[in-house]
């Protein structure tokens, strides 16, 4: 058998930086797609709380020390970070964890930087912490997530993290040329 | 362009694909006649005025969205989750997306119904 050498799906591409903001790949987690079966939306909102998680509302995200739901459309969310404990035989559960580029963006500049890229008001009172937008960057479907004033997490297609990364660090550049002018 | 998603709210046009009439939801039943068919393929009104179509929110949700909107002023007068709308089968009513089984109210109409 051929030996396989696992990269993470921002290998090579992160971390970039500008003056105001830092794009970084964050690091691997479990990601479960959870749908659950029709009629058994309590008992799946039951087996998360029991996680010390919940179901999250549309938009919402709940999270646990290192463990998160994140709303992730119609009657789907994303566990990141657990094992999905209890929920087997309730929900249709899809292990998506290599599917998936996962960054982090952070800095005073993050939202300018993402409003060049993402058709949504994303200003703290309208996309405040904890918030989740299911939304296009540039032309790919992404998962937004706000974390803190000044940072969001993004989630694309695995097969989209070049792509991603190169749009996102061109807005950056773009924001930092502004900024110097 | 914005369309009112139910769950996401206010997005842009371009995350929405379109898909044609909200009657290509009403799938006739299997020995349906041709009629029925035909109907169903093929025949669109075409209105001035109110119409309804079904929207997928592509890069957002995934859900089917009816919107009823004018083809004069553009406007739009409504969105409402697919799932959402009650539709008639034999002597039930069915509430999309759950599996609730309602008997009919006695004289109730025997066409999909709107939500
Ligand atoms: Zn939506």
């Amino acid at each position: 058998m051929a030996s396989l050498i696992e990269t993470t799906a921002c290998e090579g591409l992160l971390p970039v930086a500008t003056q105001d903001v830092t794009l970084g790949e964050l690091p691997f987690a479990c990601i479960t797609s959870v749908a659950p079966f029709d009629g058994r939306q309590d008992a799946v909102a039951a087996a998360l709380k029991a996680m010390g998680l919940g179901w999250p509302g549309p938009g919402q995200s709940v999270r646990a020390g290192d463990a998160a739901c994140f709303w992730a459309g119609r009657d789907q969310a994303f566990l990141i970070g657990a094992a999905p404990e209890g929920l087997a035989g309730i929900a249709a559960l899809t292990d998506q964890s290599d599917g998936w580029a996962r960054m982090h963006l952070e800095g005073p500049g993050a939202e300018a930087v993402l409003a060049r890229l993402i058709a949504l008001d994303l200003r703290p009172a309208a996309f405040p912490e904890g918030a989740v937008a299911r939304t296009g960057l540039g032309h790919m479907m992404a998962v937004l997530l706000r974390e803190g004033p000044q940072s969001f997490q993004i989630m694309v297609f695995r097969s989209m993290a070049g792509t991603a990364v190169h749009n996102l660090h061109q807005a950056m550049r773009a924001i930092a040329a502004r900024a110097a002018v | 362009m914005r369309l009112t998603c139910p769950l996401c709210g206010d997005r842009d046009r371009r995350e929405f694909h379109y898909y044609g009439a909200e009657v290509y939801a009403d799938r006739p039943d299997a020995g349906a006649a041709l009629d029925a068919w035909d109907d169903y393929l093929h025949l669109r009104d075409n209105p001035a005025g109110e119409t309804r179509d079904l929207w997928y929110h592509e890069i957002g949700c995934s859900a089917w969205i009816v919107v009823t909107r004018d083809t004069v002023s553009h406007r739009i007068l409504q969105t409402a989750l697919l799932t959402a709308r009650q539709r008639q089968v034999g002597k039930f009513v069915y509430q999309e997306g759950d599996l609730r089984e309602v008997p009919a109210k006695p004289g109730a109409a025997t066409g999909g119904e709107r939500p």
